[in-house]
């Protein structure tokens, strides 16, 4: 068992992935530059050394073609694992992704497969509005594409092996606060949680989520860096006597919800934390279909936390006021109570 | 010429002669020309081309009598008048080989090899067309004969195309892909990043660009200060040829030097390919932006006459044989129509299929 951080069992699942098969390759901007980050977070450092660079490809920055070429490959043989950078940039590539992407499948009749990874990491890191984005209520809603959030070193090695071997189109969401990165490119005020990751081998299934803290008043569905902030407001809840039961759904397409129901049954309550905008969030699709199959196990109307539509300020004091924060949690889970 | 590639020297000077011919719209062709082409391509393959022409140009007639009908759903984008770029361009390939495509892409299709029968099928939304009746018209493709499915964004196949191009040098075939796009989709950004990709990696991808003059109803002239779009390839260092795209032998030839830079590894080509739609942009367009004297001097420039001509003033044929080609070609499409009309429809359910890969391959 090794202990690492969220940074480096992105790495070693890349590095396990592309030793098992040849057809694995990574493409991406600054991913392995000789001096340079190892990508935006330090997930792809030094991976040039053992696999060359023809398969830790630098791109030029030209995210239409990264998203692209990704199709491509993917359609013909190879496995490759983009990196975009920051998620924000996503929507330079949109047209690949919701076009090509997510509906290649589907418009050839079942007779084409796009086994492709693409990583992305969103969260508000005082950067201002064009980098600080969480992007998942965009990909959720395309057909065709599966959307995944590791949280934790363990999940991330493991559902992103699972990606890399999946036969779709798969989105990686990573958040900036908790890959751990080191050095040059360590963030400020980073959680940078590490876990302890199994020496053997291991893949974690999509649609099964994992239960961070068990409680019976109130469940909380939240993903990434909204897990860390749940289970502390849940600390300070618990000194009130308000017990919280937080759930990570790990991959929000597909989406576990047999987890949530059966939570709620017990807790009676739900509250929704993430960091999306959120008007038509993937919250907002939680709680509509939570409504349509378990409304009747609710005691009170389900309560979603979300950053507040707006772009991301810049100024910390504004970003920590928009971005769902500990206190807010708190705030709101005490109102829950009450109703 | 910064950037210049010495085997190019002698395609600049076709070029010339091409250009020429193309923007003077007379048939003055270079005598010496002619020569050499006779001496290169053999009167068998000759033939075989101009029967995959003709199957094109009667696969789209067909099309629309059938869409005029009523009895076929959707849209039509109609590769009428193009059929010297798709068989030209994709007539030396192997099935292993790639080619990506536009939202007109019957002829392109069906020069890679894809089947009348399935092409007509899925025109009829019938559950064996070549995509389960799932993609239609402007989405043909099957995979394996290495046409895949029609990418009906304007420029959106050219990074995927890249893809492919990395994916046979990566797997370390000598592949190659040829990617079709219109004249409109070189003001698009991914007209960009993909020729400046293709060109850093040595990729093999030939860039085959159809340029027939209009953006749907935008004439080129209106939006690209240029007048040979292929000299942007400069900008990227890819070597290039304009080409008239009307003559399947001249198309087939530059495609022939294309393919064989690709697959030693000498990377991408760039070939603008001069041409012409006979038909509208798509159903019920009748042209009413294009000048009618431009239209008769394109028109008069037919890809399968300019092809026929050449067969029988070289006595490769006979105007019998030719017509006894056609009447099989009919054929083909008539059992191509019956075939598709008597396949089953798919199941209204089998729509919420195949959004994620089954596993059927």
């Amino acid at each position: 068992m090794a202990t690492m951080s969220i940074a480096e069992a992105l790495r070693e699942a890349i590095r396990e992935e592309m030793r098992r098969d040849e057809r694995v390759f990574c493409l991406g901007e600054d991913i392995d530059v000789e001096g340079g980050f190892g990508g935006a977070f330090t997930v792809t450092l030094g991976l040039s050394k053992e696999f060359g660079h023809e398969r830790i490809l630098d791109t030029p920055i030209s995210e239409i073609m990264i998203a692209g070429a990704a199709v491509g490959a993917a359609m013909t043989g190879m496995i490759p694992i983009a990196d975009v950078q920051y998620g924000d940039f996503l929507f330079c590539m949109m047209d690949q992704m919701a076009n090509n992407a997510g509906k290649m499948t589907y418009m050839s009749g079942g007779n084409v497969k796009v086994p492709m990874v693409m990583r992305a990491p969103v969260g508000a890191t005082t950067r201002g509005a064009q980098h600080a984005q969480s992007l998942e209520g965009f990909f959720t809603h395309i057909p065709g594409l599966k959307v995944i959030c590791p949280s934790t070193a363990y999940d991330a090695k493991g559902l992103l092996k699972t990606a890399i071997r999946d036969e779709n189109p798969v989105v990686v969401f990573e958040h900036k606060l908790l890959y751990g990165s080191k050095g040059t490119r360590a963030e400020k005020s980073a959680l940078s949680p590490v876990g302890e990751v199994p020496d053997e081998e291991y893949l974690i299934p999509f649609g099964v989520a994992a239960v961070r803290r068990e409680g019976k008043d109130i469940t909380i569905v939240a993903t990434l860096l909204m897990i860390y902030r749940a289970l502390e407001a849940a600390a300070i809840l618990e000194k009130e006597g308000i017990s919280v039961e937080i759930i990570d759904p790990r991959t929000l397409v597909p989406f576990d919800y047999e987890t949530v129901i059966n939570s709620i049954k017990r807790t009676t309550r739900l509250m929704i934390v993430e960091e999306d905008t959120r008007r038509n969030g993937w919250g907002a699709e939680v709680a509509a279909q939570i409504a349509e199959d378990a409304i009747y196990y609710l005691d009170a109307p389900i309560k979603r936390v979300a950053t507040y539509d707006v772009p991301i300020p810049f100024a910390p004091i504004m970003e920590n006021f928009v971005v769902p924060s500990v206190q807010r949690i708190v705030e709101e889970a005490r109102k829950l109570m009450r109703s | 010429m910064p950037v210049n590639h010495g085997y190019l020297l002698p395609c600049r000077s076709l070029h010339k002669s091409n250009k020429i011919l193309v923007s003077s719209g007379t048939q003055k062709i270079n005598d010496q020309i002619i020569k050499l082409m006779k001496e290169n391509i053999d009167g068998e393959k000759i033939l075989m081309m101009y029967e995959k022409m003709l199957l094109i140009r009667k696969y789209e007639e067909k099309i629309y009598f059938l869409f005029l009908e009523g009895i076929m759903p959707g849209t039509i984008h109609q590769s009428l008048g193009q059929e010297a770029t798709a068989v030209g361009m994709l007539f030396d390939l192997r099935k292993e080989d790639y080619m990506t495509s536009t939202h007109r892409p019957a002829g392109h299709c069906l020069a890679k090899g894809v089947t009348v029968e399935s092409m007509m099928a899925e025109m009829f939304a019938k559950k064996n067309g070549c995509c389960k009746g799932k993609g239609g018209a402007m989405h043909t493709g099957d995979i394996s004969v290495g046409a895949i499915p029609a990418i009906a964004i304007v420029g959106g196949g050219m990074p995927v195309a890249v893809g492919i191009g990395i994916s046979c040098k990566m797997r370390k075939t000598d592949n190659v892909v040829v990617c079709f796009f219109g004249d409109g989709a070189t003001n698009e950004g991914a007209f960009h990043e993909s020729m400046n990709a293709a060109a850093i990696w040595n990729l093999p991808v030939i860039f085959a660009c159809e340029n027939n003059l209009y953006g749907a109803s935008t004439h080129i002239s209106q939006v690209t200060k240029i007048k040979d779009l292929a000299i942007r390839a400069d900008a990227y260092g890819i070597p290039w040829e304009i080409v008239d795209g009307n003559d399947v032998i001249k198309v087939n030839e530059a495609a022939a030097r294309a393919i064989e830079r690709a697959r030693k590894g000498s990377g991408p080509t760039f070939l603008e390919l001069k041409t012409y739609r006979r038909s509208g942009h798509s159903r019920n367009d009748a042209c009413g932006y294009r000048d009618k004297k431009e239209e008769k001097e394109w028109f008069e420039k037919d890809p399968l006459i300019i092809c026929k001509n050449y067969i029988l003033e070289n006595k490769l044929s006979t105007l019998q044989k030719l017509e006894e080609l056609e009447k099989n070609v009919l054929d083909e499409i008539d059992n191509a129509v019956e075939y598709a009309k008597s396949s089953p429809y798919p199941e209204p359910d089998d729509a919420l299929t195949d959004v994620y890969f089954e596993g059927r391959i």
